[in-house]
């Protein structure tokens, strides 16, 4: 299967990197992260807030299938329209610290834009859990039992 | 989007995971792995189709046998842990880009 999101994490640090091209218009992939009813689509949650200017605040929920409520919030530092959002991401009530997200929207051409999101972490430890979340949230249990077997 | 083709959906299947460690050993025609599940001899043949597609298997030829063969270069790539990560943005973006290919349409 093609895949176009690259995420690029180096040893040792604190930060990751995840770029993707976009088959849109910087303006469309821009709107996808400013319009809260399309940010409900394709991010699978509900928007509670989504203030789009610097010293906003937002705030999404999602009901997981056991039926419990997770929130994720941050405020927003930098807003540039079609080109940057600088803001702090958090889950509520976790122990994962808050992150620093440094969004870049960029034209390549009339039809096509690149996102380069810049996470920036508490610690190297807490990226790497972060990293690992996909496992937890249950998206790979196949993979851990793979891996488990290979390793054992 | 075709769900047989993506790798991680393939491994999250108990028989097709068992059959991949089976293949790991040795390379074995369908009938030799067959013979190790008490599921109908089809009901493999679909399993390994559906490994064949997205890569994890391969087939080659020997005389009038078809022996299946791991591909260990797939089996690293989803063994690395940060494919499962990529993998959920990737879905997310796809998504994304689907959505407003949708609204730009109906503009």
């Amino acid at each position: 299967m093609e895949t176009k999101t690259n995420v690029h994490a180096e040893e040792g640090k604190q930060e990751i990197l995840i770029t993707r091209v976009f088959d849109l218009p910087v303006e469309l992939l821009f709107k996808a992260y400013m319009v809260p009813e399309i940010v409900e689509q394709w991010m699978g949650t509900k928007v509670l807030k989504l203030e789009n200017y610097a010293h906003g605040g937002y705030q999404f929920e999602t009901t997981d299938p056991r039926g419990h409520v997770h929130r994720f919030s941050g405020v927003v530092h930098e807003f540039c329209l079609n080109q940057k959002i600088t803001r702090t991401f958090e889950m509520e009530n976790t122990a994962f610290p808050v992150q620093l997200e440094f969004l870049e929207f960029e034209k390549l051409t009339e039809t096509t834009s690149k996102l380069t999101m810049h996470i920036v972490f508490k610690s190297i430890a807490s990226r790497n859990q972060l990293l690992q979340m996909p496992f937890a949230m249950g998206i790979n249990l196949a993979h851990n039992r793979l891996q488990a077997f290979f390793t054992n | 989007m075709n769900l047989r083709r993506d790798v991680f959906q393939a491994i999250a299947d108990p028989t097709r995971r068992a059959i991949l460690m089976l293949v790991a050993s040795q390379a074995m025609t369908a009938g030799a792995i067959a013979a190790n599940f008490d599921t109908a001899r089809p009901t493999v043949s679909k399993h390994l189709q559906i490994l064949t597609e997205c890569e994890l298997l391969s087939q080659h030829q020997n005389g009038r046998e078809i022996y299946y063969h791991l591909n260990p270069q797939k089996m690293k790539e989803i063994a690395d842990f940060i494919e499962p990560f990529r993998h959920f943005w990737d879905d997310r973006f796809n998504k994304l880009e689907a959505i407003m290919k949708t609204y730009q349409a109906n503009q």
